[in-house]
């Protein structure tokens, strides 16, 4: 087979605990439906658009990799060529780069979240990387604004809403370069910037605005020796991509000699980048350039820098991660509702999806934004705003679903109020159940007349 | 009348903030710069009249105040008040046609900034925004955007009390310091309402990295980092920051102290912000090498209209512009076979003799040049006198200074007024030389960092045999004989050399007005090359997932170790000290009495002063005469069973104990090392006086297993008795 440009691993995880009790052993997070399609079948149409059709994914744990399996062979026979490889629980993102890591060949690899929900092409990230010829790109997004449900009307004001802090970024002036990346605990700490990578560049814009997507292009070389020598790092987010930044003017990675064979124009790339900071500096008016003793020609032994790289999606493009239960509401609120595209199906004239088969009783009105998947039926009298629901479902009379997500084979008895409510599949409502921002987990059975509020309810 | 004025001008701007619109606006000028980077010149004349490109600097900020509008300058003089205020009465400045009032307040007390603003705030002079500037100070920017952003800002928040002036200048990378001679600015600001909310001038070099408050980021969702951002000490403020140096007494420094002290106060709330300029100029002469960068600029007409050709002070009418950026006074005597460089500025009355080579200089009025004289980079002032075959290479030359037949002056050096130098006498580079002796105790200034530094003259052989005597008095510390030698051959010179502050004179060449020699540039990025290390331990510190980096804890203790080395050798000295007055009949309460506040003082833990008291017990059995190890441990086993009560004293727990072995080794291996054979049968005998514990002898032990082979020579010294010690435990064990 000729080799591809781009080799892409997605990292699907296992069955994650953010996420109790949507998943479960049956449902791993990679197939929880957004939408009523698995999650993860959003990266990989993403990733089939972008013509990247050779995959290899990475699940932790080997009953959720022949789930997976399954259903992507089901899913995708004809369309892409997919590797399932099994890891087991809790290696982190390195260790499973780490399993498949000699399996890779091409120049670079592309690493992609299998929870990722967007519409940002890879294409475009793979392009940014190349053309730098960076170790390591990374996708950053506007951090998504993420709110309680809005209960009741939305009035789409956003405005009181804050981003979610969820990285410190750094970048050059251009806004190409990543120069700094605060994840996890340390975003909530003070901001320590490398000085000597300041110095280089002259300004360095911190944002708080900005979220690590966890689309990378990495330099498939440094990878798998960073893989290697750095035995010990467990996540990319952490471990991987903060040593990539930080190292970036003294690098230690070790460009093999098999690389510049392979490629001629290296040569000429690595010339380049020892004076890549300088490129951008702005040109100064003459009597502000320094005085020419400065301008010494550079060292022989110049140290040996690489390139960490950012592709900052724009704001118009819609940019998820499905990983927390607040994080599905809203991405399944958006697939159906302002990121509709994403979606891959075609509204109605009342701006939602009635399947067919679906059927629907008397005076039964389902709004804007909303999803009814097939087979599912509806009594009389009832009331479903945007909220998404699975396919077999069988809802009795005067139901009212807001803000909800129900999945398949739901059975819902007369009388029921769900709101802002995760509703997994098999899952039987008794009459009169009321349900506020509560999870219900698959199998689980709801007494009749109870009323849930922000609960988490599932089958011990 | 001022006052007069003012005092009215306050009054009504209370109750009617119109009024405030509608003052003249005014400008604070520091006629001082309160630090001593322009010695030894400014011993004897005040920096702000030192002459750049023969015009006083205090012309271009006065002339720039004008020409920006502002009608009223409050001129603060403290050091050589006289001459500023003579010089500004024989001013144009002060006469009745100009188009400011120029009114000058002395103080004599003053040693910072913040004294100087203290005193301009008790003469209740200032009444509005006020531009506050130091008179070193050469700028051609429009001041009307800034000034009006900052009033803008003001109406809506009164919290805006400042409007600092900023300009691009990348610092080089080797030298982190920028063209003007200025260490590297960090700032931070928002990049939106151009806020300031980071300032760092003096960052930590040793500090790979950088550390902001995640404050920044609570409001605002991005910042700016720049340490390509010069500080053009050009400030709009606000009256209340008159108040603000009031209330805050402690203020010194504009920046530092002011500056920091408003951006980590979060309760006041008070605001600063920026304004960059990007086509004009401003710059501070803050050093010589920005002195140097300066002139060049000003030659090369970056500051028009404040250039030599143009009408703008009266004494340069008379210059010419010629081809390659020569200015020449029209009553220059140049000989035909002189040669004039690019970028030269020659001042009226000059005489240059023949085959001389002028290049990117600056000579002042009436100055003589001999022949065959070769100038390079030079800042020649008035009425000098250069003879035949010297040789000048980036030099300050003021006033007055006489160089006598082949003198070379290398690459940096200063020769202050008057100075005369002898025949083939060569300054070594970065020399400052003066009439003046260096004086011994340096004046009150925050930056005195070398407060304690040499004092008087300090003779160094290469100065003594080039600078003989003629007045007697003055040189009297020179060692007449050498220098008789060489006045029979008819050379005199007069002068002192200064002597380069301890440590100052690695610094010596980033300030001065010389190039930056190739040689340290390439040690610098050399050093840098190294410096990565450092920088990727300090990042390891912060936690990372999934990894234990013990290491680092350890790179921060010693950090911690080493900052405070020098303080615990002044504490022993202390402590000795103390423990000798003991010797001398003070009993031993009172001795412990001494320590304890002494380790109050110095924040010392009792460990500390064990260790400290036992140093100073080995001492004592150092000192008596002894011929033999076997006689030095008699000695000390004596001394230490006389004061075993004040040791016990300090020997609280084990750890302390413990802290007394880890000293004893340190003893042994630094400071005496005629105990280290002693090591095991001095320690036994403290086990046996019951000084030290049997656990912490063996937590010693233990300790140290895991240390280095260099480390383990005591255990091992004494590994006999720490087995006896183990196996009598392990018995005692047995017996419960």
């Amino acid at each position: 087979m000729a080799r591809m440009d781009f080799e892409v691993v997605v990292l699907a995880g296992g069955t994650s605990r953010n996420l109790n009790p949507l998943v479960s052993q049956e449902v791993p997070k990679a197939l929880l439906p957004v939408a009523n399609r698995p999650v993860l079948s959003y990266v990989l149409e993403l990733l089939e658009a972008s013509n990247l059709k050779d995959l290899i994914v990475v699940v932790e744990g080997e009953d959720a990799a022949l789930r997976i399996g399954g259903w992507i062979s089901g899913a995708y026979v004809d369309r892409l060529h997919v590797e399932v490889a099994a890891v087991p629980e809790g290696v982190g993102t390195a260790g499973a780069l780490r399993a498949v890591a000699s399996y890779l060949t091409a120049n670079d690899v592309l690493i992609v979240s299998g929870d990722l929900v967007t519409d940002v092409p890879p294409g475009a990230v793979a392009a940014t990387h190349r053309r730098h010829s960076a170790v390591v790109t990374a996708l950053l997004c506007p951090a998504p604004v993420s709110g309680p449900s809005d209960t009741g009307t939305s009035g789409g004001k956003e405005k009181a809403k804050k981003p979610v802090r969820c990285n410190i970024v750094g970048l050059d002036p251009t806004r190409q370069y990543l120069l700094h990346l605060a994840t996890g605990a340390e975003v909530e700490k003070d901001i320590r910037v490398q000085k000597s990578l300041l110095r280089a560049v002259g300004q360095i814009e911190i944002r708080a605005d900005l979220m690590d997507a966890h689309m990378y292009a990495f330099k498939r070389s440094v990878l798998q020796d960073i893989l290697d020598q750095k035995d010990k790092f467990h996540s990319i987010r952490q471990d991987i991509l903060p040593y990539l930044i930080r190292t970036q003017l003294n690098s230690e990675v070790s460009d093999n000699g098999g690389i510049k064979s392979e490629l001629g124009m290296d040569n000429i790339s690595s010339q380049n980048d020892l004076r890549w900071l300088s490129q951008h500096r702005e040109i100064a008016p003459s009597a502000f350039q320094e005085p020419h003793a400065f301008s010494l020609k550079p060292l022989p032994d110049a140290r040996r820098t690489h390139k960490c790289c950012a592709y900052i999606a724009s704001e118009s493009k819609y940019c998820a991660r499905l990983n927390s239960i607040q994080a599905y509401s809203d991405i399944n609120r958006d697939v159906v509702g302002e990121a509709s595209h994403l979606s891959g199906y075609s509204f109605s004239a009342q701006n939602n999806i009635i399947h067919p088969s679906a059927e629907l009783g008397s005076k039964t009105t389902v709004g804007p934004q909303c999803m009814l998947a097939e087979g599912s039926k509806l009594g009389d009298k009832c009331s479903v705003k945007r909220s998404v629901i699975g396919r077999h479902c069988r809802i009795g009379s005067n139901v009212k679903i807001v803000n909800s997500i129900v999945m398949n084979h739901v059975t819902i008895e007369d009388g029921c109020s769900i709101q802002g409510s995760v509703v997994c599949s098999n899952v039987q409502l008794q009459e009169r159940v009321v349900l506020k921002d509560c999870q219900v987990g698959a199998g689980y059975v709801v007494t009749t007349g109870s009323e849930h509020k922000s609960e988490s309810l599932a089958r011990k | 009348m001022a006052q007069k004025r003012g005092q009215r001008g306050a009054s009504s701007s209370a109750d009617d903030p119109e009024v405030v619109a509608r003052v003249p606006l005014q400008a604070v000028l520091l006629a001082d710069s309160f630090n001593l980077k322009f010695r030894p010149i400014t011993l004897e004349r005040p920096k702000v009249l030192l002459p750049l490109v023969n015009v006083p600097m205090i012309e271009y900020t006065l002339a720039w105040l004008e020409s920006v509008g502002v009608e009223e300058v409050f001129v603060f003089c403290c050091a050589h008040s006289q001459q500023v205020k003579q010089y500004l009465n024989q001013s144009e400045w002060t006469k009745p046609a100009a188009r400011l009032s120029v009114t000058t307040i002395e103080s004599h007390d003053a040693i910072s900034a913040g004294d100087a603003l203290r005193v301009i705030y008790e003469k209740s002079v200032i009444r509005g925004d006020f531009v506050l500037i130091s008179g070193d100070t050469v700028s051609n920017m429009s001041l009307a955007q800034a000034l009006h952003e900052h009033k803008e800002r003001r109406k809506k928040d009164p919290l805006a009390i400042m409007t600092m002036v900023i300009k691009h200048s990348k610092p080089s990378n080797v030298t982190h310091q920028t063209r003007l001679g200025t260490d590297e600015v960090i700032m931070a600001f928002d990049p939106e309402t151009k806020e300031l909310l980071f300032y760092e001038d003096k960052a930590d070099p040793s500090q790979r990295i950088i550390s902001l408050d995640k404050i920044l980021l609570a409001d605002s969702p991005a910042f700016y980092m720049h340490n390509d951002k010069q500080d053009c000490y050009i400030d709009i403020c606000s009256p209340e920051v008159l108040s603000l140096f009031m209330d805050n007494f402690d203020y010194q420094h504009l920046r530092r102290h002011f500056v920091k002290g408003l951006l980590v106060d979060d309760i006041m709330g008070y605001k600063i912000f920026t304004h960059e300029i990007h086509s004009s100029y401003a710059a501070r002469i803050d050093n010589f090498r920005s002195y140097g960068t300066v002139t060049k600029d000003i030659m090369q007409s970056w500051t028009y209209p404040l250039v030599p050709n143009v009408r703008y002070f009266g004494c340069c009418s008379n210059m010419k512009l010629d081809r390659q950026g020569v200015f020449k006074a029209l009553d220059v005597v140049q000989s035909r076979s002189a040669q004039i460089g690019a970028v030269t500025l020659i001042g009226s009355g000059s005489t240059i003799g023949d085959h001389s080579v002028i290049s990117n200089s600056v000579i002042g009025q009436e100055c003589t040049i001999g022949r065959n004289v070769s100038v390079h980079g030079c800042y020649i002032w008035n009425n000098v006198i250069i003879e035949d075959d010297c040789k000048l290479n980036h030099a300050i030359v003021c006033d007055g200074v006489h160089l006598r037949t082949g003198v070379v002056l290398e690459p940096g050096v200063i020769l202050s007024f008057k100075v005369e130098v002898g025949q083939q006498i060569t300054i070594p580079a970065y020399s400052k030389v003066s009439l003046l002796p260096q004086p011994s105790i340096q004046d009150s200034d925050e930056e005195l960092e070398y407060a304690d530094a040499n004092s008087g003259v300090i003779e160094s052989p290469s100065i003594t045999s080039m600078i003989s005597t003629r007045n007697a008095e003055l040189s009297s510390d020179y060692s007449v004989t050498e220098n008789s030698g060489l006045s029979e051959v008819g050379i005199s010179g007069v002068g002192y050399i200064w002597c380069s502050f301890e440590g100052g004179n690695d610094d010596e060449w980033r300030h001065s007005v010389a190039p930056i020699p190739a040689s340290k540039l390439a040690e610098l990025s050399h050093d840098d090359y190294e410096d990565p290390d450092v920088s990727y331990q300090e990042v390891n510190s912060t936690p990372v997932s999934g990894e234990l980096r013990p290491d680092s804890e350890i790179t921060g203790d010693d950090d911690a170790d080493g900052t405070d080395y020098g303080d615990s050798a002044d504490f022993d000295k202390e402590v000795e000290a103390t423990f000798q007055r003991a010797l001398t009949g003070v009993n031993q309460e009172n001795v412990i009495l001494e320590i304890n506040s002494l380790r109050l003082s110095c924040n010392k833990s009792h460990a500390d002063c064990a260790g400290a008291l036992f140093l100073s017990v080995i001492k004592l059995g150092l000192e008596a005469p002894h011929s033999s190890n076997g006689e030095l441990y008699q000695n000390t086993a004596k001394e230490i069973n006389r004061w075993k009560d004040i040791l016990k004293h300090y020997l609280k727990s084990v750890d302390e104990e413990i802290e007394i072995i880890l000293k004893f080794e340190e003893i042994c291996l630094e400071i005496a090392t005629e105990f280290s054979p002693l090591f095991s049968t001095i320690l036994s005998s403290l086990y046996e006086k019951d000084i030290l514990s049997e656990d912490a002898i063996l937590s010693w032990a233990s300790e140290k297993e895991g240390a280095d082979e260099s480390d383990k020579i005591f255990v091992k010294q004494s590994e006999r008795f720490i087995t006896w010690l183990k196996e009598a435990s392990e018995e005692d064990d047995e017996d419960d």
